[in-house]
């Protein structure tokens, strides 16, 4: 586990990222903040809708109009990207920050091989000469483990599985031997038993290269095995963080205790499956005071005048709550 | 590859059976090119003696089997009206058609290709309402209109360009040549621009079409997430993925525009193979209908198997099978 000295690597302040619509303004990211250690995995987590993905992209300057980031800041190594121009971004992109995307099987260019959208990240980011770009792609192919690499490169997208793209994907990802890789939802349109495989992968590449990573996904198990930290997103907002371990045994915010209930847990088949109350309210119309009242077992008075900031708890937790919980309590 | 060379041969002899059936049809039913021949004051003996002399007298069917026999020996027969082989006559055109079709469609290309990845990546800009509503008036405005005002502006008025003619050529192989001299050039420009204009804006379209739908794909986004400049992330990765039907519609209008530039032709009298088919189909002289829509017909099939061979170069899930 990360230690506290560790300096940050990616330190974001107060990102507001807005999208700009016909029906009204859309709040994805409504004053987000968090740090993260170089080598340390964060788990981004909350319910569709909830503005993860958003964040990853406010990161890279990828948000594209009607979307906006409308303020705070965004410090890689002290350096604010929210400021950055185009050009800088793009040596960033790939470089020092890679992201890896939900669906394999639409995240490779069709009609290049796996060889040249390999050797692309490479051309751009380094001054190797094709023998060498190529020696090391056959390598990071082996590495993801992809046999018979060599010839694997001449192939195309379709002719691999979803399983294989997704390592191909990685491999990607992790070329340029990057300090942070955001992985957004990277297992959610895989089979199951090919999930755990991925995830095994991406831990021990992110080991070997000391790289850090943001993973982004709406699975609380498969953050809890991954994730040294976990950020809880509602409404575009920071509900909970603080360390994995803490956070799951027992968290401080009613909405997250929510997610956790919804894990199924094979070992009590008796027990009915607990699920959140309700749905995520329409982000473009929120409602005074806490976000998370009218689905919140625990909401009184004050949750619909005052909106919770967030505050240390116990241990490293901190919530956006009037009325946390307190461990061993349930919701 | 062999395999499939072979059964593509077989499948385009059959169509120019079949076109050829349906041209001598129509043409055995259309008119008496007889009287095309004979003078006004022929005596009846002198008609039946003409019609024999053309093979007129026989069946249908004879006169068809004679035509595919020779057809296939590369005799499309005389002209009535020149005395000369129609192919021959045809082919003479040939180049001259050719030569301002191909300037029209790289003038077409080299326009719609940039203005329609531009207006499909940034559909929300003034800069790409202009350019749609160029291309609205591209396709909306007739090619006769658009010729006659070309020649208005820069040959009368400005006196840049002339209004009529192929201008200086140069004979290579047999084949009269006007894209060799500055002069040919000249001339070419305006037949060659009034002839793009509304294939310019059906590619422009597409290609806007097919980057709108490239662009909201996942892998473009990736392609930025890897630190692509804007440009290659259009051109390499969105570009490619859009041209699957611009080159579609850009070989259906490559093989319309030789085949059917008659219009433009005659505007600028370009001496092309269309003014000829015009003057051909006045005078009833068959031979040489035959042989331009023969000719028609082949240019589509080896148009089409060349669309098909690009197609597979583009896409590697594309098969020849």
């Amino acid at each position: 586990m990360a230690g506290k000295a560790q300096p940050k690597l990616l330190e974001v302040r107060d990102l507001r990222t807005y999208f700009h619509t016909f029906a009204g303004t859309v709040r994805a990211v409504n004053g987000v903040s968090f740090d993260i250690a170089a080598g340390e995995v964060m788990g981004l987590v909350g319910e569709s809708g909830g503005g993860k993905s958003v964040v990853g992209f406010s990161i890279l300057g990828l948000i594209d109009s009607p979307g906006k980031i409308e303020g705070g800041e965004i410090r890689l190594n002290g350096e604010d990207l929210v400021k950055a121009g185009e050009a800088r971004l793009r040596e960033i992109r790939g470089r020092e920050i890679s992201m890896v995307f939900q669906d394999p099987m639409t995240s490779l260019n069709p009609l290049h091989s796996i060889g040249r959208q390999m050797d692309e990240v490479l051309r751009l980011h380094s001054d190797l000469d094709v023998k060498t770009r190529h020696a090391a792609c056959v390598e990071m192919l082996e590495n993801v483990g992809i046999s018979r690499a060599e010839e694997r490169l001449k192939a195309y997208p379709h002719q691999f599985s979803g399983g294989m793209r997704q390592r191909v994907v990685i491999a990607i990802a992790l070329l340029a031997r990057p300090r942070l890789i955001i992985a957004d939802e990277p297992t959610t349109a895989l089979d199951v038993t090919i999930q755990s495989q991925i995830l095994k992968l991406m831990r021990r590449q992110i080991a070997k290269k000391g790289a850090s990573m943001i993973l982004v996904t709406h699975d609380l198990a498969v953050v809890s095995e991954m994730a040294n930290h976990i950020t809880v997103l509602y409404c575009g907002n920071v509900v909970e963080r603080g360390r994995t371990r803490e956070l799951i045994e027992a968290p401080a915010h009613p909405y997250t205790r929510g997610l956790i209930d919804s894990i199924p847990d094979l070992s009590n088949r008796h027990e009915r499956l607990q699920q959140i109350p309700g749905t995520v309210p329409d982000i473009r119309n929120l409602p005074k005071g806490c976000n998370f009242r009218d689905r919140c077992p625990r909401a009184q008075a004050l949750c619909g005048e005052v909106e919770p900031s967030l505050t240390a708890q116990r241990g490293s937790l901190s919530a956006a709550c009037h009325f946390p919980l307190r461990p061993g309590k349930r919701a | 590859m062999f395999g499939y060379l072979l059964k593509r041969m077989i499948q385009m002899s059959l169509v120019l059976w079949v076109v050829s059936v349906i041209v001598f049809l129509m043409m055995s039913f259309t008119g008496d090119p007889v009287f095309m021949v004979v003078p006004i004051d022929a005596t009846d003996a002198e008609i039946a003696q003409a019609r024999r002399i053309l093979g007129l007298d026989q069946s249908v069917l004879v006169q068809y089997w004679r035509f595919i026999s020779s057809l296939v020996q590369g005799d499309f027969g005389n002209s009535y009206v020149f005395r000369q082989p129609a192919l021959k006559l045809i082919l003479e055109r040939l180049p001259a058609t050719v030569e301002m079709v191909l300037v029209a469609m790289a003038l077409a290309l080299v326009v719609a290709i940039p203005l329609g990845v531009y207006a499909g990546a940034n559909p929300n800009s003034r800069i790409s309402r202009i350019i749609m509503a160029g291309s609205l008036l591209g396709i909306s405005l007739p090619g006769f209109w658009v010729g006659m005002v070309l020649i208005f502006l820069f040959a009368v008025h400005w006196g840049i360009f002339p209004s009529s003619g192929r201008g200086d050529t140069v004979e290579i192989f047999g084949l009269r040549i006007s894209l060799l001299t500055a002069d040919g050039w000249r001339h070419i420009i305006l037949p060659a621009l009034t002839l793009s204009l509304a294939t310019m804006a059906i590619l422009l379209r597409m290609t806007r079409a097919g980057m709108m739908e490239v662009g909201r794909q996942d892998f473009m986004k990736f392609a930025r997430a890897k630190g692509a400049t804007r440009r290659d992330v259009l051109y390499k990765h969105g570009l490619k993925n859009a041209l699957i039907p611009v080159i579609t519609i850009f070989g259906l209008q490559l093989g319309d525009l030789i085949a059917f530039a008659t219009i433009t032709e005659t505007i600028f009298s370009w001496p092309g193979m269309g003014k000829l088919l015009i003057d051909s189909i006045y005078r009833a002289d068959r031979p040489v209908i035959v042989v331009y829509l023969m000719l028609v017909a082949l240019i589509f099939v080896v148009i089409n198997f060349l669309v098909d061979i690009v197609y597979t170069l583009i896409d590697p899930r594309i098969a020849l099978k």
